[in-house]
C-alpha cells in the first residue's frame, strides 16, 4: 500500500519525529495538536529535523523541499476522518489520553488501528478508553525516529494478530525493525532507562559526581552513544518525571520514585534541550 | 573574517570539552556527529549571523570545519550584499 495515509497526534519533540519519518518514507502524515503556536513550534522543528538529516546523510535523507510538503500540520483533529493508521504522542498523563481516545473513537473509521507511543501507560488500559481494543497497539518509536532501526512494539490484553501485522507492516514502509513485548509499564525500554537516569540524577543531586561526567563514564566504558543524563535532555526532564510517576504509580512500588533535583529542575522550566537547558545548556 | 572564527569556535567548544580546534579540524571526524548536533549547528549558525541556510547548503563539507563553516558564512552574507 503506497501513500498510506497516517494522522500523528501530539506535536512535540517525538510526534515532530515521527511525521518526519513517515514523510521519508512516502506518508502522507496529518500531524494534530491543540494550538497554532505548538504547531508553529513544530514546523521550524521538523524543518530542522528534514535538514539535519539531510547534513548528515546527504541525498540518501529526501529533498526537504520534498519532505515538508507532505506533512499537513493541523489543529483538527476531525480530519482524522481520513487516515489509515494513527500513532498517538501525547503527554504521559492519563487524564489526557482517555479524553482523547475516546475522540479518536468516534472520528475514525472502525478498521483504523490506534499505535500507542507512550513510554510509561499500559497499552490495555489506553485500549480500555476506546471501543475497538483489538485494534489499539504499543509503538515506542525512539528520538531522533528518522536514524532509529528499532522500535519497541507492545502487545495489548486484547491486541490482535492483525493489528500486530498492520503495525509491523507500516514500520516495514518506515525501514525499521521491531521486537514485540507484553504489555507492562514501561514495558522493556523505558523501565530500565527511567530508573537509570533517575539514579544519575540522584548522583548529581548527592554531589556525587558531575553530570558530563556520569555521562562519559557511560558513553567510554560501556560504549553508549550517550549517557543517561544526555539521554535525558534530549527527552525532555518534564516527561523523564511524567513516566517515573507512571511507574511508581502502576507498579506502587517507591523504587521509581522520582529524585527531588529532577522535580526542581522542571518546576523551574529546565526541561532539557527543548527548553534550551538541562543539565547541559542548548543555545 | 577571524571574528566569526572566533564566535564559531566558541560554540564548538561546548561540543568538544578540552580540546584545542584548530581552523582545519574536521568536526565529523572528532566522533561528535549526531542528529541533535547538526541541528543545533546550522541553528546557530543561522542566528548567530543572521543568515538562512538554503537546501542546497546542507553539505557536510560545508560544515566540516571551522572554517569551512567561516566560509560557507562568508558567501552567504556576501551574497546578500
Amino acid at each position: 500500500m503506497a501513500h498510506t495515509k497516517v494522522g500523528v497526534v501530539g506535536a512535540g519533540i517525538i510526534g515532530v519525529s515521527v511525521a518526519h519519518a513517515l514523510a521519508q518514507t512516502d506518508h502522507d502524515v496529518v500531524l494534530v495538536d491543540i494550538s497554532d503556536d505548538i504547531l508553529e513550534r513544530a514546523r521550524r522543528e521538523l524543518k530542522n529535523s528534514i535538514r539535519s538529516l539531510r547534513l548528515l546523510q546527504g541525498a540518501a535523507a529526501g529533498d526537504p523541499a520534498e519532505l515538508l510538503p507532505r506533512v499537513h500540520l493541523t489543529t483538527d483533529l476531525g480530519l482524522l476522518a481520513g487516515v489509515d493508521f494513527v500513532v498517538e504522542n501525547i503527554p504521559e498523563r492519563w487524564s489526557l489520553k482517555k479524553p482523547l481516545y475516546e475522540r479518536l473513537d468516534a472520528i475514525c473509521p472502525p478498521p483504523v488501528v490506534f499505535a500507542a507511543n507512550t513510554s510509561a501507560i499500559p497499552i490495555t488500559r489506553i485500549a480500555s478508553a476506546t471501543r475497538r481494543a483489538p485494534r489499539v497497539i504499543g509503538m515506542h518509536f525512539m528520538n531522533p525516529v528518522p536514524m532509529k532501526p528499532l522500535v519497541e512494539v507492545i502487545r495489548g490484553h486484547h491486541t490482535s494478530d492483525e493489528t500486530l501485522e498492520a503495525a509491523r507492516a507500516l514500520l516495514a514502509r518506515m525501514k525499521k525493525q521491531c521486537i514485540v513485548v507484553a504489555d507492562s509499564p514501561g514495558f522493556v525500554s523505558n523501565r530500565v532507562l527511567m530508573l537509570t537516569i533517575n539514579e544519575a540524577v540522584f548522583l548529581v543531586h548527592e554531589r556525587v559526581c558531575p553530570a558530563a561526567d556520569i555521562d562519559q563514564l557511560f558513553k567510554s566504558c560501556f560504549g553508549h552513544k550517550m549517557g543517561p543524563l544526555e539521554t535525558a535532555d534530549l527527552i525532555g526532564l518534564d516527561t523523564i518525571l511524567l513516566s517515573l510517576e507512571v511507574l511508581q504509580e502502576s507498579f506502587s512500588d517507591s523504587k521509581y520514585r522520582p529524585c527531588p533535583l529532577l522535580r526542581q529542575m522542571v518546576d523551574a522550566g529546565l526541561h532539557g534541550k527543548k527548553t534550551g537547558a538541562g543539565f547541559y545548556s542548548y543555545p | 573574517m577571524d571574528e566569526r572564527k572566533t564566535t564559531i569556535r566558541a560554540y564548538l567548544t561546548r561540543f568538544f570539552p578540552g580540546c584545542e580546534l584548530r581552523d582545519g579540524d574536521d568536526l565529523f571526524a572528532l566522533g561528535f556527529v549526531t542528529s541533535m548536533f547538526a541541528i543545533q549547528l546550522v541553528t546557530f549558525v543561522e542566528s548567530a549571523f543572521a543568515i538562512e541556510i538554503e537546501n542546497e547548503d546542507l553539505e557536510l563539507d560545508n560544515f566540516r570545519s571551522v572554517a569551512a563553516i567561516a566560509r560557507l558564512v562568508e558567501r552567504k552574507v556576501g551574497g546578500r550584499r
